[in-house]
């Protein structure tokens, strides 16, 4: 049988030529962890606050608010699709639990619970409605964004008769969610948010599902090529909806998370959040095109949004700058990814 | 699925059963066609396929062959006609279905996802799990090993299991996507289009391991526009055109040289070449490679 060999060439011989170094730069986060690197240094070194225990929690919490939500994005990027509707989405959610508990006068808990249905029924429709209709993502979640902002506009009004939603603090249950949702935990006398351990262990839960499970496989093929995914048997539509469905609980935590930090939320909110999630899940090396990241990266991306947006207020300067910085970033991090890609499919 | 598997069993052992007179292919269609919508797709194709023989399915491009695949892989449902696998028959409504029964496809284009590594293209879509419940993950090791073993008994010489399968040569490709099928047990693999884009040498290797899966006892069905390519190896030949079989051949019963002529449609060359002429072309150039073609094949065959 082996004498059919092509080319004896014993294999180490190539294998050997790959150092660490290479391997490390092969790594699809790479590009956005030496970004975060200068970045995190600059900052030091113009800012003698950026560095202080309390400044980098407030950064940190900064990241998380981003980063939970660029987990289930990032990996929804890498099973190729994207969604525009996440920043309104989050609203809805905080909308519904705060809405059908103040109106019921229900315990809090029956409206969380409610919103996180409302949260996976979103994902699950987009979800849905792209499979069957085929139609790109950008325009089903498009619609998806501009239904849910009249929604949460709407309804509001209707249901609590303002633009904001009405004040819960006074009622069964909050206290429970706001300590889970809201809270923070003294450490060494650092304020840590809660939201930062949430967003760490999605993280880190994010990335065993990626590369440690099939249904990990199941992503990356999905975004990959999903015909030739679905061809070996791969099911494709399950997993593209789950993933919908994955950003739709992050965003129903972060939508918990803006809830019970105050008490009511802003029925116009949100727009334009999407575009942070994806800016994130892009600079942290996912392809827009599917088929590439890394959940790492995407919380490197988050980190790197954090960063930004309050070390330009630690190093007082002006913050009408930040919105350049993060356009540039963005554009370095997709020129960076587009070499990767092109390297990875060099011989194609 | 258990039943399904215990009724294949039987059905095995009856086809060594020397008093069954009609013995079972292990796969076979008769008659099958399919339209979509009102076009008409394929029609009336009869082929069968058995362990250790190779089927070539032979057409010009719409001719019905990738209709044909896509009836045996599942990934289309046939309208007419019946396909049997190991005497029962079945009608698959996902690939899924027909890779629980043995069907294996490779195709030409999309045979593998390039971004991923060798190593989880190779399990893909049946990836090797350990642990339970929330704990169940993929067997990462094993799975490589396995894939750099399986790969070097086909010959394949590897660098590493971890680079992307876009930075391998498209003979790889199609080689490490029939390493694949071979290694999850097929019974039937469907090689579609193969050679199509590849060079001389690479068609060659290629062919090799069509062999090789062959003496594995796998049934193939190879699918080429290329007589020269189907001829070596194959053991029955399916000859489609628009949609139609046009010839069905045991080895025995036809030569290089009929096959060719078969598939080129020899009176539709001749029209071509009147054509060109009128046309102002040079048709006798076009009957100088009829003659030169036929030419080489009887050398071929000599």
């Amino acid at each position: 049988m082996t004498q059919t060999l092509t080319k004896p060439v014993p294999a180490d011989e190539r294998v050997a030529k790959r150092n660490p170094l290479q391997k490390l730069l092969a790594r699809p986060e790479v590009g956005a962890l030496v970004g975060a690197i200068v970045l995190f240094v600059f900052f030091a070194s113009v800012s003698q606050t950026f560095i202080q225990p309390n400044a980098f929690a407030t950064v940190l919490y900064g990241s998380s608010t981003i980063g939970i939500m660029a987990v289930g994005v990032s990996l929804l990027m890498i099973g190729g699709e994207f969604d525009l509707s996440t920043g309104v989405a989050v609203i809805s959610s905080a909308l519904t639990a705060s809405l059908f508990s103040w109106y019921f006068s229900t315990n809090v808990w029956v409206g969380v619970l409610l919103a996180l249905l409302v949260s996976l029924s979103i994902g699950f429709i987009n979800g849905w409605i792209l499979i069957k209709t085929k139609l790109p993502s950008f325009i089903v979640t498009l619609a998806t964004f501009l239904m849910l902002t009249g929604l949460n506009l709407g309804l509001t009004r209707l249901i609590g008769g303002s633009v904001s939603s009405p004040s819960i603090s006074n009622m069964d249950g909050f206290d429970s969610a706001r300590a889970i949702f809201a809270s923070s935990v003294n450490i060494g006398g650092v304020e840590v948010n809660n939201t930062v351990f949430i967003w760490i262990l999605m993280v880190a839960l994010a990335s065993w599902v990626l590369l440690r499970t099939k249904v990990g496989n199941w992503i990356f093929a999905a975004g990959g090529d999903a015909n030739a995914a679905r061809a070996v048997g791969v099911p494709v539509t399950r997993t593209k909806i789950g993933l919908f469905m994955a950003v739709g609980l992050c965003g129903w935590i972060l939508g918990m998370h803006n809830l019970f930090a105050f008490d009511a939320v802003q029925s116009g909110e949100g727009v334009g959040n999407e575009f942070l999630y994806i800016i994130a899940a892009v600079i942290g090396g996912c392809l827009l095109t599917g088929g590439y990241g890394s959940a790492v990266g995407g919380a490197i991306g988050a980190f790197i949004f954090g960063m930004a947006n309050k070390g330009i207020v630690y190093a007082q300067w002006n913050p009408d700058w930040f919105k350049f910085f993060l356009g540039l970033m963005l554009l370095l991090a997709t020129i960076v990814n587009l070499i990767v890609k092109r390297r990875a499919e060099l011989s194609k | 699925m258990n039943a399904n598997q215990i009724n294949q069993q039987q059905l095995l052992r009856n086809e060594k059963d020397p008093l069954t007179h009609t013995p079972v292919h292990l796969l076979s269609l008769d008659q099958v066609g399919k339209h979509y919508g009102n076009i008409v797709a394929l029609t009336d194709v009869t082929m069968a396929v058995d362990n250790g023989r190779v089927t070539c399915v032979l057409g010009d491009n719409g001719a019905g062959k990738s209709t044909l695949i896509k009836i045996i892989a599942g990934l289309h449902r046939h309208d007419e006609g019946t396909l049997t696998v190991m005497g029962a028959e079945r009608k698959f409504d996902s690939p899924r279905d027909a890779l629980d029964v043995g069907i294996a496809t490779v195709y030409q284009d999309l045979a593998v996802v390039p971004l991923m590594p060798i190593w989880r293209n190779f399990f893909l879509g049946s990836e090797l799990t350990v642990g339970f419940g929330p704990f169940k993950r993929m067997d990462v090791q094993t799975m490589k090993d396995i894939t750099k073993k399986e790969l070097a008994d086909m010959g394949i010489d590897l660098r590493d299991v971890e680079q992307p399968v876009g930075q391998l040569s498209g003979g790889e490709r199609q080689c490490v996507a029939i390493a694949r099928a071979v290694h999850f047990g097929a019974k039937v693999l469907i090689l579609d289009e193969p050679t199509a884009a590849l060079g001389v040498k690479q068609s060659g290797v290629v062919l090799r391991y069509i062999l090789q899966a062959r003496d594995r006892g796998l049934g193939v069905v190879f699918i080429t526009h290329n007589p020269h390519h189907a001829f070596p190896v194959g053991d029955r030949f399916l000859l489609l055109k628009r949609g139609r079989s046009i010839g069905y051949y045991e080895k025995k019963d036809i030569t290089l040289e009929e096959l060719t002529a078969q598939m080129a449609g020899g009176a539709e060359l001749t029209e071509l070449a009147h054509e060109l002429e009128a046309l102002g072309g040079h048709g006798d150039v076009v009957k100088e490679v009829q003659a030169e073609v036929a030419g080489t094949s009887s050398q071929r065959l000599a």
